[in-house]
């Protein structure tokens, strides 16, 4: 790709010499479990961040707390390691008033859904220039094995021996309830899926979410498995593509079809033909399509949408607000302090 | 116009209380005269007095809401004790505020809203206007309603549009009685009602038979006169404390070079703030409503990383939930401001009643070790050099600083001395744009030697590029560090920065005139009228006594302990149950005596001055 498939960072300053993924990594120890799917993801990271073409120096990750919000001492950008569940906000502070940054969001389930739950709801409505990549693992990782907002019903974790009662959250559901204008989901194992997926993210002005099934090997591991195993991953995986019919299977035998009921029902291509499929359109202004799939997979992971959900254009937060700036300039010039200070009710005493 | 008629009498000085129903614009008519007043040059002090309810039951006594303004032909320090005159609208209004009223004072009272049901919900079995329970005061029956009503019988209004300008008829008369500029509020009228002729042109009639009524009316034989104020010369205007503060901020901005970004969320009685500075995009100021009190602060400390003078503004319940972003703010060893307009507390409290109950949340609400800077504002005016004093701080020490405004600064109003832009402190700041080390590298936690602060090196520096977080960093390099030798050496040092700030603020001031005194009156924040106003009061009774108000709470000044060592007795009054006095107690070991009240109001002149008064007398006898 070249630097002009990146319209959305027009206002982040270009590097001044191509990079390589070394350039992005730094000299900390990566202290994530060995086996972690975290490890995956960062180094998907730190090999796609040069094809951004923009200067690394105005780059910056943001994370909460939990095991994914190490991240940012990883990158060797600016970043922040901040507080549970607030790096929607504090990022929101920072791009809206830095345009010519760009500003990545790094969360997990716990940080992004239960704790920081608010904030990211209201950071995708409200279409600040960020990219938000929540790590779901179904579980609490750094405080050893509780159970997430999107860990299954009835989970047995430390804290719930008998199981747990709360039903998950489906975070794309949660994402495109919020008006999203981009939803998307990868798994950490698949590098060239997720460069993808974080590339059609760079690529979208306005905020960004991406959900990355990763695996926690010490409290949870084997979740994606079905995902993951060649024996099933085919029938279980289906890789959405803008524009193009939506089937899967490893000879893309099945397919989704529009039910009578106009709901979406999964269908064998060979019995219900080609003419019926339902083509996927992530530009679709309507978020019904979207949500329809995102309500595809059920908690087993048969058939399990992969890819961008949802990609579509709103007046994006930043630009608003600096327009609002150069608008009031515009019309009122600059303003000039000792004028505002005087007002218009004076008197003067001698 | 000009009152020909009657006599003019001479006053040094009047406090007016209007009261009515939450409807009756009794803040709006108090604001107007308040304009009045200060175009005509008197200096004066406001305090407006309204229910947290937006429109709480008509005629009801929760409903009531006040304005009260003391102006005078000299320098006043408080909104007053005791009205001289009272405006009561309603029986509610008349059975709220009858208390303060002081024997011989007059009262207006709109005798139309005295019906037999609106006595009885407010609890009187007879009219108090008939009953001869008012002898004690000058009373003044007047139909302000219905001769508002008849007033603009010619206008094609409601019946119910022409009621509501009553307060206009009102403040016609008050205008009249005291001689007050009119202009500003026929301009006002008249921009405020633009868009409806005749609503507007009914408001002015009001006004202007308000006006007539004291002119011809028996019931008022001598309008009152109260000469401009000799004040320092300048130029002035009149302005509430949130106001100031947002000014304040605006200036910061310029003086530092830094835009200004506020990350905030509604809360009584700070949003005012947030109202102002969202108004002042031509500044270059952003202004963030979040969607809770976290994320405005998160917002806020994510725009101070980026190089923004970024403030969030709130109240005490919400700088309870901001106190781990704050903390995470002393960790990061950001610049931040956060302004706290106290209200009474705890939890919700009484959101329209001032108090100065959360010094010590601002001083230890957080977990760990986590020093912060306080100032606190010591009048309404006094919001603006405290807004740039608190930039200062945290500009230059890179840390958050908590700024303790209060409800009856916030609300409050008097003329301030415009200061000359050319006069506003220096508070460049400049980035770190280049490696720190001799070996090229950067290192974030590097510090200055005589501030103890550290670098601030923005997103978008080449070469500079480093994480912080809050975990403990290692001193230095800011790399993630468990070494407990390191963290015990962090904690001291961000206590130490703090400290030593001491450095920079000026000497505490003391006011003892004759220099006799053996007891000292240690304030802090918007007691500093009421408390200096007692000391007068009690100096003209030709006793000694001197005031020492602080605006920096933590640090101290660094004289603070001899200060206080000096007099036999320091005395404390506050608007909690003795915080400031806990902190002087614990850190210089004097027996402060402290005097506590939380009623939700400012303290009354006459009541410090006869606990000063007292505690003189006490000392005097040993």
């Amino acid at each position: 790709m070249s630097e002009s498939d990146f319209p959305s960072l027009r206002l982040v300053p270009k590097a001044r010499e191509p990079q390589k993924a070394k350039d992005f990594k730094t000299d900390q120890e990566v202290r994530w479990c060995p086996g972690c799917g975290d490890y995956a993801i960062l180094a998907a990271v730190q090999s796609f961040m040069p094809e951004l073409g923009i200067a690394r120096e105005n780059t910056v990750f943001v994370s909460g707390i939990g095991c994914s919000s190490r991240f940012p001492y990883y990158m060797n950008t600016y970043g922040m390691h901040s507080i549970h569940g607030r790096a929607p906000a504090i990022a929101t502070g920072l791009a809206s008033s830095r345009q010519d940054l760009s500003v990545w969001v790094v969360t997990g389930d716990g940080d992004g859904l239960s704790i920081g739950g608010n904030h990211l709801i209201h950071a995708l409505r409200r279409n600040v220039n960020l990219k938000i990549l929540l790590f779901n693992n179904r579980i609490y990782g750094l405080t050893k094995g509780q159970y997430s907002p999107t860990s299954e019903l009835g989970k047995i974790t430390k804290s719930t021996p008998f199981g747990s009662l709360d039903a998950p959250f489906n975070p794309l559901s949660l994402a495109l309830g919020a008006d999203a204008t981009f939803v998307a989901r990868s798994i950490d194992s698949d590098r060239k899926h997720l460069t993808s997926v974080l590339r059609a993210a760079a690529a979208h002005r306005g905020s960004a979410f991406v959900e990355i099934y990763q695996n926690c090997n010490i409290f949870n591991d084997e979740a994606f498995e079905p995902l993951k195993d060649p024996a099933t991953r085919d029938d279980f995986t289906i890789r959405l593509e803008d524009g193009a019919p939506i089937r899967w299977g490893a000879n893309a035998e099945h397919g989704l079809y529009r039910s009578p009921g106009n709901g979406l029902v999964a269908g064998e291509v060979a019995e219900q033909g080609e003419a019926g499929l339902l083509v996927h359109d992530p530009h679709n202004d309507d978020p019904s399509h979207a949500f329809e799939l995102s309500r595809l997979a059920d908690i087993s992971l048969a058939r399990t949408p992969i890819g961008v959900f949802r990609a579509v254009d709103r007046p994006v937060y930043d630009d608003m607000m600096s327009d609002q700036l150069d608008k009031a300039r515009a019309t009122q010039g600059e303003g000039d302090l000792a004028t505002l200070l005087a007002g218009s009710d004076t008197w003067t005493i001698d | 116009m000009v009152a020909m008629s009657k006599d003019v009498r001479q006053l040094d000085r009047v406090i007016i209380r209007f009261a009515g129903d939450s409807g009756d614009g009794m803040q709006l008519t108090g604001d107007r005269f308040t304009t009045e007043t200060a175009s005509f040059g008197n200096d004066l002090s406001t305090l407006p007095d309204f229910p947290a309810e937006i429109r709480a039951p008509a005629g009801t006594l929760p409903g009531v809401s006040a304005f009260q303004l003391h102006f005078a032909d000299h320098d006043i320090m408080t909104p007053g004790d005791r009205p001289d005159v009272l405006v009561a609208m309603n029986p509610a209004a008349l059975k709220a505020n009858l208390e303060d009223l002081p024997r011989g004072a007059d009262l207006i009272v709109n005798t139309d809203e005295f019906s037999k049901r609106n006595l009885t919900k407010v609890g009187y079995e007879a009219n108090p206007l008939d009953d001869g329970s008012l002898e004690a005061y000058n009373v003044h029956p007047i139909g302000l309603t219905s001769m508002t009503v008849e007033a603009l019988k010619e206008f094609s209004i409601t019946k119910k549009e022409a009621e509501r300008a009553k307060n206009m008829f009102a403040l016609g008369l008050l205008s009249w009685l005291y001689n007050r500029p009119t202009e500003g509020t026929l301009k006002f009228l008249e921009v405020k009602f633009a868009k409806n002729e005749q609503i507007m042109r009914a408001n002015i009639a009001a006004f202007n038979a308000g006006w007539n009524f004291g002119e011809t009316t028996e019931d008022f034989s001598v309008s009152y006169e109260i000469k401009p104020a000799r004040l320092p010369s300048g130029t002035y205007r009149n302005i509430s404390g949130n106001l100031a503060l947002a000014y304040g901020l605006v200036a910061a901005s310029k003086q530092t070079g830094l835009p200004l970004f506020l990350g905030s969320y509604p809360i009584t009685p700070a949003s005012d703030i947030l109202h102002e500075l969202s108004k002042h995009k031509r500044f270059g100021v952003r202004t963030f409503q979040a969607e809770d009190e976290i994320a405005a602060v998160g917002a806020a400390l994510g725009a101070a990383y980026g190089g923004s003078l970024a403030v969030t503004s709130t109240s005490g319940p919400g700088l309870a939930l901001k106190a781990e972003t704050v903390g995470l703010g002393v960790s990061l060893e950001l610049p931040l401001i956060v302004v706290d307009v106290q209200r009474a507390g705890p939890s919700t409290g009484m959101p329209t009643k001032t108090e100065q109950a959360d010094l010590l949340q601002a001083m230890f609400g957080r977990n760990g070790e986590a020093p912060v800077p306080i100032v606190a504002p010591r009048s309404p005016a006094d919001c603006f050099e405290t807004a740039l004093e608190a930039a200062r701080i945290a500009t230059t020490y890179r840390v958050p600083v908590i700024l303790l405004s209060d409800g009856y600064l916030a609300n409050g109003s008097e003329p301030w001395r415009i200061p000359a832009v050319e006069d506003l402190p220096d508070l460049t700041v400049e980035f770190t744009t280049e490696p720190n080390r001799p070996d090229g590298e950067f290192w974030p936690y590097l510090r200055d030697a005589t501030t103890l602060a550290r670098p601030w090196a923005v997103p978008g520096t080449a070469g500079l590029e480093h994480r912080i977080g809050g975990i403990e960093k290692a001193d230095g390099t800011g790399n993630i560090s468990y070494d407990a030798a390191n963290h015990d050496l962090m904690v001291r040092t961000r206590q130490a920065k703090v400290d030593g700030i001491a450095a920079t603020i000026p000497p505490t001031d003391v006011e003892d005139p004759d220099g006799l005194a053996r007891v000292l009156v240690l304030g802090w924040g918007s007691t500093y009228g009421p408390i200096g106003a007692a000391c007068r009061r009690v100096r003209r009774e030709g006793l000694s006594v001197a005031q020492a108000h602080l605006r920096h709470l933590n640090p101290f000044p660094s004289d603070l302990g001899d200060v206080l060592r000096r007099y036999d007795r320091v005395l404390v009054p506050e608007m909690n149950l003795g915080q400031l006095a806990m902190l002087v107690r614990a850190r210089f070991l004097v027996d402060a005596i402290s005097y506590n009240r939380v009623r939700g109001m400012p303290f009354k002149a006459e009541e410090l001055a006869s606990v000063i008064t007292g505690v003189i007398e006490e000392v005097n006898e040993q």
